[in-house]
């Protein structure tokens, strides 16, 4: 890729499953991205295919167990902070164990100074996000409390501030979430996920539960604040309109997997993979005469049962018996816009996926 | 706040004639003639009738409860003891603080003891901690507290003789009957206190507070258990008058001269102002817990203080809302 500018965030590889004693879901599989200064990365696809996932992941907030990294690496303005201790095998080892308890008290507290401070979560449900019984004022001092070294009447006006800057006065820094509307809670979480000014931000479908109206201020004042603070931002959604309007690059997640990746143009007007033309098929178009939408057919497969091959196979319209052969790899098509799709690897020729470079 | 303590005191006078009532009316339908008990098999039928009379037993029922009433509306005056002669009033204040002592001991230990097990239950679920934890309220909650009264009496003070058998006077007479009526209860609260928690744990709030680098302590304590103290406070409400109703066998067992020794005893001898008293003390006592309950409740929940309290305050803020939206 142009380095262009520096990469704030750099995710190589990532494998993510989530181990129970039946069975073994396979959430996400080798995803690789890059986000820049002030970029927004989109991260688009259905229900279930691992968005929330990815971004748990590199705010360490998997619930382990059962989440388990199982490989990938993370990096952080350049520094590595997943764990690689793996665990104990015998169950007498002790130093075994005392040694992966240090790391993981290590990790935990290496997460504790990056959460809130250098990568903020925004997650997607606005009503259930704010603490009941603690004041919303309060919930945006506590971040900037843990943060910086500042007393807490300081805390305190800086936390007034934020809610002056998300439009919302500040005399009701005393008054409980449940005396403000929905889309006046999601701008509470946008305060907290910018109170102490972060590199990134992952935006974990932020305006899912809004109506359209609420939806398009918060996000007019979403990229508003971003451009301001040039905050960097991954972007979880389902909605490519959400999509063009705000992100610069998008990837499309299909099963666990970055099946499409690159500039918003790539993904609008060159899309390649044919499960981007599918959703962009999906979409109602005003100018035709149609009495019926074109859904994709079938359903995304299981993750605790992922077939060997490609897993778009089942629903895809261009299906052949190569296909079947191996799980495509992602591809370099043009400069910046990566696919993976067995079209796209004969006709791109030499394999150069992200993890070329 | 202080209407609705006061519309919340003003609320116990209809319970407490309700409860009168039912006390007076039980006395009716309880089988035994309380003359019988206080003189001797000898005495003849007109001794007995004048004994009666005396006591306004012979008296007609509405007559006999309008005076009641009167008592203890006017001068607080629940009665005379039959057994005594004395009031009965100043029977139950003297006996009041040993029974006060023991539950409001037995409580305290209940805090003490429950509320940092069930965290720690609920913060390390499926974990040998955890089984221990449920498996031994399990077991206590299955055990009736008059006989692990027993069995405590046989231990430490027929064979280790380490305290008393019966309530002496001195604190550590105390000890028994307070672990005897608080194990049942500390087993209920720790089974609430866990499955309450185990519940917040899993809340997006929760996790909001850990995305914010919070530490996992303060995220357990601050915003996890913070939000499961109102079903706490409910179950300790309850818990106390479980407590209030477990003291009347255990200060049996142990001999503590306190309300709930005074019923039993009041009950066998068919001494009735002495059993009317008692109940409407332990009645006033439960409701009273109650109304500090529900006004704990809005303290640990504001979305009740909203609901209940309405003040200049709300109204600003209703305004406010309408601009913003």
């Amino acid at each position: 890729m142009a380095a262009e500018c520096k990469n704030i965030l750099e995710v190589r590889n990532l494998v993510v499953h989530y181990e129970t004693d039946e069975a073994v879901c396979e959430a996400v599989n080798d995803v690789s991205f890059d986000i820049g200064e002030g970029e927004i990365l989109g991260l688009v696809g259905e229900t279930g295919a691992g968005k929330t996932t990815i971004g748990l992941s590199i705010m360490g907030l998997l619930p382990k167990p059962p989440a388990h990294i199982v490989s990938g690496s993370i990096k952080l303005n350049g520094e590595e902070f997943i764990d690689e201790a793996d665990d104990p095998k015998s169950f007498f080892d002790i130093a075994g164990k005392l040694k992966i308890k240090k790391v993981k008290k290590n990790t935990e507290k290496m997460f504790r100074t990056i959460r809130g401070k250098k990568i903020t979560m925004m997650f997607q449900d606005p009503m259930t996000a704010l603490n009941p019984v603690h004041y919303v004022g309060d919930q945006i001092a506590e971040v900037i409390k843990i943060h910086e070294k500042v007393s807490a009447a300081e805390a305190q006006k800086r936390a007034c501030d934020m809610l002056e800057i998300v439009g919302i006065p500040a005399e009701r820094y005393k008054e409980y979430p449940h005396q403000f509307s929905g889309g006046m809670k999601q701008r509470i979480i946008i305060a907290i996920a910018l109170a102490c000014h972060p590199d990134l931000i992952i935006a974990d479908e932020p305006t899912t539960a809004l109506d359209v109206t609420i939806q398009a201020q918060v996000l007019k004042m979403m990229k508003e604040l971003q451009e301001k603070y040039k905050t960097s931002m991954i972007f979880i959604t389902h909605d490519f309109g959400v999509v063009a309007e705000i992100c610069s690059k998008c990837a499309v997640v299909y099963a666990g997997e970055i099946v499409e990746y690159g500039t918003l143009e790539h993904i609008f007007n060159q899309a390649q993979h044919p499960y981007t033309l599918g959703l962009f098929g999906s979409i109602p178009n005003l100018e035709d005469e149609t009495d019926r939408l074109k859904p994709i057919a079938g359903l995304m497969p299981n993750p605790m049962n992922l077939p060997p091959y490609c897993s778009f196979y089942e629903r895809c319209d261009r299906k052949c018996d190569e296909c079947k052969k191996k799980n495509p790899q992602l591809v370099e098509v043009e400069p910046g816009h990566f696919v993976r799709c067995v079209f796209a690897e004969c006709k791109g020729g030499e394999n150069s996926g992200i993890t070329g470079n | 706040m202080i209407r609705y303590i006061f519309k919340r005191i003003l609320y116990l006078i209809p319970v407490m004639f309700g409860v009168i009532v039912l006390v007076f009316l039980m006395k009716m339908v309880m089988p035994g003639d309380p003359v019988m008990e206080l003189l001797p098999a000898s005495a003849t039928e007109e001794e007995r009738e004048e004994m009666r009379e005396e006591l306004g037993l012979n008296d007609p029922i509405y007559e006999q409860f309008g005076k009641y009433v009167w008592g203890i509306v006017t001068r607080g005056d629940l009665g005379t003891s039959y057994k005594t002669k004395q009031p009965v009033m100043d029977e139950l204040l003297q006996r009041f603080p040993k029974t006060l002592v023991i539950a409001l001991v037995s409580m305290a230990l209940n805090l003490i003891v429950a509320v940092p097990l069930g965290i720690l239950a609920a913060v390390k679920q499926y974990s040998w901690v955890d089984n221990v934890v449920v498996l031994l309220s399990i077991v206590g909650a299955s055990l009736p507290s008059f006989w692990l009264a027993l069995m405590m009496i046989m231990l430490f003070a027929v064979k280790l003789g380490w305290l008393p058998a019966m309530y002496d006077g001195t604190v550590s007479g105390y000890i028994m009957p307070v672990i005897a009526v608080s194990i049942g209860c500390i087993s209920a609260t720790v089974r609430g206190i866990r499955t309450n928690m185990l519940e917040t744990i899993r809340q997006d709030y929760v996790r909001t507070a850990r995305a914010k680098g919070q530490k996992e302590s303060i995220v357990i304590v601050k915003h996890a258990f913070r939000n499961t103290l109102v079903p706490v406070v409910a179950s300790i409400g309850s818990g106390l008058g479980m407590l209030l109703g477990g003291s009347l066998i255990v200060e049996t067992v142990f001999a503590v001269p306190g309300i709930g020794k005074y019923v039993t005893d009041a009950v066998s001898q068919r001494n009735f102002p002495a059993v009317q008293g008692g109940v409407i003390m332990l009645a006033l006592i439960y409701a009273i817990i109650n109304i500090v309950v529900d006004i704990c409740y809005t303290i640990v929940d504001p979305r009740l203080k909203t609901a209940f309290i309405t003040s200049k305050k709300r109204k600003r803020v209703k305004q406010g809302g309408e601009i913003n939206v």
